[in-house]
């Protein structure tokens, strides 16, 4: 395959940046979109130009690291994250547009990297629990209802990737950080912080300055693991609930 | 700050705002389409013009009156802050997005429904609303009690095509606002269920098409009657 690639290049937070195009062949429609880049990185260093910088990891789907704004769509065309986005996706002689998330609340440090330190602090905010000290407890002791641990589960699988902000077209992290506070609200282990949990995530992730939700779904559409706006309705419950019957004043 | 005000300014309070005033103007809509369908009985106007006596001496609808406009402010103030501080969210926009594969269009563009439908109520308050309360307006007398003619006024309004072309216009994006803002202020109320969201949407979509429809029905065969 041969691709035109227009690839966003800025050299650190404060450098204005800008798109620059790039030619690049001999491309197999069975390598991962990451590996496409390598193929690309690797001529770039070979020329002595200074490669493009992405954020990658695990390439297995599961670590959240990789982002990019592929054609308009984070994670491009599939709904998958972008190290398990093939090749055969795109078709020979496309023009690829690569971007960055484009949130106030991750800004760009080089290239196609931004930092994703606010989901960070929101987890910091109240996405624990508490737990004694002590014996090891049974297995089973604590019986919760296989519907109730399905529920927390899928609302687990969030990999903390940012597509939902990347998505949405306000940058909100209502997606995220609904899957955060679901998943500990559902369970018994769960309920010592619930309230404050509740009003502390919001409150972190306000000042994060993500935008509020227009409940246009774009975030569940593009997830990766298909984190559910159900989510975002709990969290809503669970935050006007702990506002109104809460200690803290 | 007090744990209102604290909530209220929060993304999620301000949300919630727009949700419940939007939802009481849903209802406003029912109330205020239940008294333009008199305008469609064929006796000269007599039906409405009572009906629009009724409505001005009433001290109840008076309060539910004032509440309606200061909801409308309300929707359209916390409408205005939650799109700035939206679009400040995002300083740098994509060079491509295709919204259209992951939202319908409606829930994409509240903002610029919403300000199509603000320029309408305005010109229909100016229209309307001034004009019997404060203009002078011809009567009608039924059984010897005279009655103020709204009729008169609003059959006079829709007897010009370009009103009513506007009218019937701004219906259609009504239509598109409630079609998006009906199921969505449940989502942001909480009420997202299993058992009830598919109902919530189904009567949504029905909400959104047949009111719109039946308002922009009223212009149309008045016009068509002249």
């Amino acid at each position: 395959m041969n691709l035109t690639l227009k690839v966003w290049r800025q050299k650190n937070t404060a450098d204005q940046g800008g798109f620059k195009e790039y030619k690049i062949s001999g491309i197999s429609e069975d390598m991962s979109f990451l590996e496409m880049l390598d193929v690309l990185n690797e001529d770039l260093s070979t020329k002595g130009e200074d490669p493009v910088h992405f954020d990658h990891d695990c390439r297995e789907g599961i670590c959240g690291m990789c982002s990019l704004y592929i054609d308009g769509k984070p994670h491009g065309p599939q709904q998958t994250t972008t190290c398990q986005l093939h090749m055969r996706s795109f078709s020979d002689g496309d023009v690829i547009t690569i971007e960055p998330w484009r949130a106030k609340a991750f800004p760009v440090l080089k290239d196609l990297v931004v930092n994703r330190s606010a989901f960070d602090r929101i987890i910091q905010a109240g996405g624990y629990v508490s737990v004694n000290t002590g014996g090891v407890p049974d297995a089973n002791e604590i019986p919760i209802p296989k519907s109730i641990a399905d529920l927390a589960m899928d609302a687990a699988q969030c990999i903390g990737c940012g597509a939902c902000v990347a998505a949405c077209k306000n940058a909100s992290a209502m997606l995220f950080t609904s899957a955060k506070i679901s998943q500990l609200a559902l369970l018994p282990q769960g309920q010592v912080e619930r309230k404050i949990r509740a009003e502390k995530m919001v409150a972190q992730m306000d000042a994060e300055g993500f935008g509020a939700c227009t409940n246009t779904g774009a975030c569940e559409a593009e997830c990766p693991k298909g984190i559910s706006i159900t989510n975002i309705a709990r969290m809503n419950r669970e935050y006007f609930s702990a506002v109104v019957s809460s200690d803290s004043v | 700050m007090s744990w209102v005000s604290k909530t209220l300014s929060s993304t999620l309070g301000q949300k919630l705002l727009m949700a419940l005033t939007g939802l009481f103007l849903i209802l406003f809509l029912v109330v205020h389409l239940a008294g333009n369908l008199q305008l469609l009985i064929p006796d000269g106007g007599e039906a409405f013009n009572k009906y629009a006596a009724t409505m001005a001496g009433n001290p109840f609808i008076k309060v539910v009156s004032i509440g309606n406009f200061a909801f409308i402010l309300l929707h359209v103030v916390y409408a205005i802050l939650l799109s700035r501080h939206n679009k400040k969210s995002r300083p740098v926009q994509y060079a491509k997005v295709k919204g259209s594969t992951n939202s319908t269009w409606s829930s994409r563009n509240m903002g610029i429904l919403g300000t199509i439908l603000l320029i309408f109520i305005l010109v229909h308050l100016r229209g309307f609303y001034y004009e019997v309360k404060f203009g002078t307006l011809p009567t009608a007398v039924y059984d010897g009690v005279e009655f103020k003619d709204v009729f008169a006024i609003v059959s006079a309004s829709y007897s010009n095509i370009i009103y009513v072309a506007f009218y019937v216009l701004s219906m259609g994006f009504l239509a598109f606002h409630l079609s998006h803002g009906f199921a969505s202020a449940f989502q942001t109320l909480g009420l997202n269920h299993v058992k009830y969201s598919p109902l919530i949407r189904k009567v949504g979509l029905i909400f959104s098409i047949l009111i719109p429809a039946l308002f922009a029905l009223i212009p149309l065969v008045m016009f068509f009657q002249n």
